[in-house]
């Protein structure tokens, strides 16, 4: 083969595979966009279901909506809440070489395979054990278990690759590892905007660690032990339902969901790049 | 050589990192108010020698520090030391210039806040006080809350030399502090150390041989983690006493 022959053929294969991303993304789109455009109603977004809606009666996705972001905001905040001193731990308190540190990356690549099905029983079982009902709290906890191996693993990555410099500059002012810590946090603030967006994607979108744990309800959560409607678990009901309308609404909430993302990415792309002006 | 009153004093100091024997029996005399220049190939231990001073280097597990380092008479390595003070006496100039990822005004205030200065009007003067004694005053008082990376590499390093400044430190160490910058910007740093070294002691790691004799008082020599000789700098540069130093001086090793 002349090198020639292997350039060319290299260049289609990378062509290919760019089509087939980028094609595929299209589809999917394309696919939720047509079946769910006629039943993305006002009525859609902005009412609760109605008696018979399953059946194709009237009313609206609100509560799997309200749900599904109180259960992504509650989880990334309580996520955070745990995995920031994690990995400042990791990156500024513990010394190079700790064994320790080894330790915790690698139970955070366990946690990160863990499929969130069983995240869901785990806290399935905690639940009944406790002798609690479904409720919103119990999701937020098992979403929020799901999402700190990636919140973790995301912010981990940006802080390593932070040079080592920048705590010698700090500590050779005086300052503690706490104060160093801060200055961490805002090197890495735009990697932390993007652990924030892959986290809380993951968060909106997972339907199997909130099944059991958040419950479905057709009102909209009261308190933190209520249940609450998600919008993938939206998805899922209506999608089994023989009725064709019923089913249009499954690809309408899965057109909401994919919008909430697409805002979610917008707003960290705009917040990550606002923040990155002062980065070394 | 050793001095009556030494700002830092050195002794039986040995340094491992993992298997190797970095440093070997370093005792040292630093003198007060005088600049001290690190010579020696690259990875004969001078940056190594120079982190011991502010104990940058004991973060890693794998380092194992043996000896004394006193400062000012006191014992860094010793048990009731508290270790952000002391290295508050030490301003650090690394070889890339590092500016903290806030504006120009913050940079310079970062120490005096942490430090507690809170009051405003106490925090402006220090920032201007210290942009002028390193020279950048005028170049970026209209801009000062714009972030510091976007200063040229030379005025950069020039600010890193404010900021250390700013947490008024009485040792200036400066690790190979110009090899990342342009000749002109190199002069400027050297001009800033020779105006400084009237209240500070500084301690400078160096490849650059002229460098070392345009700035330094004394000259250290070290060789496979040994200082190999130690005097003022002519003498060590002209008039070399070992057949090491002379033959690293002469360019026959490096």
């Amino acid at each position: 083969m002349s090198r020639k022959f292997k350039a060319a053929l290299f260049k289609i294969l990378m062509i290919l595979s760019t089509l087939i991303i980028s094609g595929s993304l299209i589809l999917i789109l394309w696919t939720i966009a047509s079946r769910g455009v006629h039943a993305l109603t006002w009525e859609l977004v902005s009412r609760l279901p109605e008696g018979g809606f399953y059946i194709g009666k009237g009313g609206g996705l609100l509560n799997a909506i309200l749900g599904s972001l109180y259960i992504t905001v509650g989880s990334t905040l309580l996520g955070l809440l745990i995995a920031v001193p994690v990995v400042l731990y990791l990156n500024v308190y513990s010394r190079e070489g700790s064994r320790l540190a080894t330790v915790v990356r690698f139970t955070f690549d366990v946690l990160f395979g863990i499929p969130s099905i069983v995240y869901g029983a785990f806290g399935f079982t905690i639940m009944v054990w406790l002798g609690l009902r479904a409720s919103l709290l119990a999701g937020i906890v098992t979403v929020t278990l799901v999402i700190i191996p990636i919140l973790a693993r995301a912010m981990d990555e940006v802080m390593r690759r932070t040079p080592g410099e920048l705590s010698d500059q700090t500590y050779s002012l005086g300052a503690t590892r706490w104060e160093t810590s801060l200055v961490f946090l805002r090197q890495c603030a735009p990697g932390i905007m993007t652990a924030i967006l892959l986290a809380s994607g993951r968060a909106i979108g997972d339907a199997a660690s909130v099944l059991f744990t958040a419950g479905y309800t057709d009102n909209l959560p009261g308190s933190l032990t209520q249940p609450a409607a998600t919008l993938p678990l939206a998805i899922f009901f209506q999608l089994s339902s023989p009725i064709a309308e019923v089913q249009d609404r499954a690809y309408g909430a899965a057109l909401i969901l994919t919008a909430i993302v697409l805002l979610f990415s917008l707003s960290a792309h705009y917040f990550s790049k606002r923040l990155s002006k002062n980065k070394i | 050589m050793t001095f009556e009153a030494p700002h830092i004093r050195v002794q039986d100091l040995n340094v491992h990192i993992g298997d190797h024997h970095i440093l070997k029996n370093i005792s040292l005399d630093i003198p007060d108010k005088k600049i001290t220049s690190f010579i020696g190939p690259s990875g004969c231990g001078k940056t190594t020698l120079l982190k011991t001073f502010n104990r940058l280097l004991d973060r890693n597990k794998e380092v194992r520090i043996g000896g004394r380092v006193l400062v000012d008479g006191e014992d860094i390595y010793g048990k009731d030391v508290e270790v952000t003070g002391m290295r508050r006496k030490m301003g650090l100039l690394s070889q890339r210039p590092f500016p903290l990822p806030m504006s120009i005004y913050d940079n310079i205030a970062y120490g005096p806040r942490i430090h507690g200065t809170r009051r405003k009007k106490e925090l402006n003067g220090t920032v201007e006080h210290y942009l002028r004694a390193t020279g950048l005053w005028e170049e970026v008082k209209d801009r000062l809350g714009s972030p510091a990376t976007r200063l040229s590499i030379g005025q950069q390093q020039r600010l890193c030399l404010a900021r250390g400044l700013a947490v008024e430190p009485e040792i200036i160490l400066g690790d190979e502090p110009t090899s990342a910058l342009d000749p002109l910007s190199t002069q400027r740093i050297e001009e800033l150390f020779l105006q400084l070294k009237d209240r500070y002691t500084i301690v400078l790691v160096t490849h650059i041989l002229r460098q070392a004799r345009r700035l330094s008082d004394y000259i250290v020599f070290i060789y496979m983690g040994e200082i190999i000789e130690f005097g003022p700098t002519e003498e060590v540069l002209l008039d070399p006493k070992e057949r090491l130093t002379r033959e690293y001086v002469k360019g026959y090793i490096s």
